[in-house]
């Protein structure tokens, strides 16, 4: 096959006119535990699957503040996710700095992608391992965009990463068009649903996933565990956990990857430091 | 060797390099002050065009008012050529802005804090740009005139001036400045302090520009004179009432 003559850098072409290396770094964003993303005209829901490690361990945190009016979700290598909120950060303080204002977020995920973009294009160098959702606020309004490795990124209205996101992505489509006059309430309770879609039928709790918001008169915040499980116990007392699909397949369709993020299960025989 | 660099000269080149020893450590041609007020629609500003070189009145077409971007205008008074310098700045980070195109650009507020900064951090080397800047503009229906000074100090407010126009211009825009001049009345006004400056400055020359910004963009004015009357008693002895000890 001709992967192993042209995936052992990033800058090999195959003969197809594919970068292997690159679409490696995709996959593991799909391979992380699932990040949603949802917008109406004033506010930005990020939500994200917390997979601890092991019984003994806590989880990794998935969601990052950035700023007061720009907040991350990321799937995939955390590392990588953390090392690109730090420099997100520092670019809004500077920003601030300079001008008194806060950073455009379209500016910011321009700056964002071609940091990411030139991984690709240096020999000595390796695409981050990283999706991002970013979401934020500024004149022009809210934002939500999907960063990823390849140093591509867009703009969404509602969008699911990480691993079984399809599910969560085929509840977003079905619903995204009410999501623009949405209320702040609303947004959120459609984050859960789409978060518990990845779950194919695991309980969610507050202890399985993580929301936050910012919106118009409020700066980017994670919500506590009481109000996300008092969100919960509401929905779910209302009777509206519409059925999920089928259960089983428990994380499951994750190999040697695992090694990625918290993500799905763990191979216990890999080790993160195998990837 | 060693001897030669702890020398006394060498001491002196910890503070100043020979580098630094080129800049502009006073001015050389300045203009005088500028008068900023905001009005109805947004911001008037008034300048004359003398350019002196020391006490010499060297020039007598010196623009000190200028557009910068869609949403502000600068005044200046001190150093022009630092002026000129900071003009280049601002057309950097403009044309930087602008080539985003992403519908996001720098509203007066913004272009007031990088000033700040760069006028500080400029007199944090030791070298600052020998102005006082006034930046007024519009941006969403929302109007800023804010200053600056070679050393940093800045601070917004409804009307403004520099240099002799604290003492001359501003106490007459405190007792006759309000929030809703139109435009008239805000050249009027504005003329009323040129006058004061024109008669009492010795650096103001008889040759102004009136400058504004509104919602719809910057104009400057072309160059005029005031009516001046140079007849008055107190005038034409001035020492008259004025006795010295010898």
């Amino acid at each position: 096959m001709f992967r192993k003559q042209y995936d052992t850098d990033v800058t090999t072409w195959s003969p197809a006119g594919r970068l292997f290396q690159v679409e490696y770094a995709m996959e593991a964003v799909k391979q992380g535990s699932a990040a949603i993303g949802l917008r109406s005209k004033t506010h930005v829901v990020l939500g994200s699957v917390n997979k601890a490690n092991s019984e003994l361990s806590s989880h990794q945190k998935k969601i990052f503040k950035v700023d007061d009016h720009i907040g991350v979700a990321i799937a995939g290598l955390t590392a990588d996710g953390r090392v690109l909120s730090r420099y997100m950060r520092s670019e809004c303080i500077n920003y601030e700095y300079s001008y008194e204002a806060s950073l455009p977020v379209g500016r910011l995920v321009v700056q964002l992608a071609d940091k990411a973009q030139v991984c690709t294009q240096r020999s000595w160098k390796r695409p981050y391992g990283v999706g991002l959702l970013v979401g934020g606020l500024d004149e022009s309004g809210a934002h939500l965009y999907y960063n990823c490795p390849s140093g591509n990124y867009f703009e969404y209205q509602a969008f699911a990463m990480g691993s079984r996101s399809q599910a969560a992505k085929t509840y977003l489509e079905r619903k995204y068009e009410t999501f623009v006059d949405s209320t702040r309430e609303n947004l959120l309770k459609d984050a859960l649903f789409a978060l518990r879609e990845t779950l194919q039928g695991e309980k969610l709790t507050s202890f399985t996933c993580t929301l936050a918001i910012l919106g118009v008169g409020e700066a980017f915040h994670v919500l506590d565990q009481q109000t996300v499980q008092a969100m919960i116990n509401e929905f779910e007392l209302a009777g509206e956990d519409a059925p999920t699909a089928e259960e089983g397949d428990q994380a499951g369709g994750v190999e040697e990857g695992a090694a990625v993020e918290q993500g799905a299960p763990l191979d216990q025989d890999v080790t993160p430091m195998d990837l | 060797m060693m001897k030669e660099n702890n020398s006394a000269p060498a001491k002196m080149n910890l503070l100043l390099s020979p580098e630094d020893s080129q800049r502009t450590l006073s001015p050389y041609v300045t203009g005088t002050s500028v008068v900023g007020i905001k009005y109805k629609d947004g911001i008037l500003m008034a300048a004359d065009m003398g350019g002196s070189y020391g006490s010499t009145l060297r020039y007598k077409s010196v623009e000190r008012m200028k557009s910068v971007g869609k949403h502000s205008l600068i005044g200046a008074s001190g150093e022009i050529s630092d002026f000129q310098e900071l003009l280049r700045y601002l057309d950097d980070l403009i044309l930087y802005d602008n080539m985003w195109d992403d519908g996001n650009s720098l509203g007066p507020k913004e272009v007031h804090n990088y000033l700040t900064r760069v006028m500080y951090n400029r007199r944090n080397k030791f070298d600052p740009l020998w102005s006082s800047l006034v930046l007024g503009g519009v941006k969403n229906g929302k109007k800023y005139l804010g200053t600056v000074n070679m050393i940093g100090v800045h601070y917004e407010d409804d009307h403004l001036a520099t240099g002799f126009g604290n003492h001359l211009a501003r106490p007459i825009l405190r007792d006759e400045w309000k929030e809703d001049l139109s435009f008239e009345e805000g050249v009027k006004l504005l003329e009323k302090c040129m006058r004061v400056l024109l008669y009492r400055d010795r650096s103001a020359v008889n040759k102004l520009q009136i400058a504004k910004i509104t919602e719809e963009g910057v104009k400057v004015y072309d160059p005029y004179s005031l009516k001046t009357f140079w007849n008055f008693k107190a005038f034409q002895n001035p020492t008259v009432g004025a006795e010295g000890s010898w």
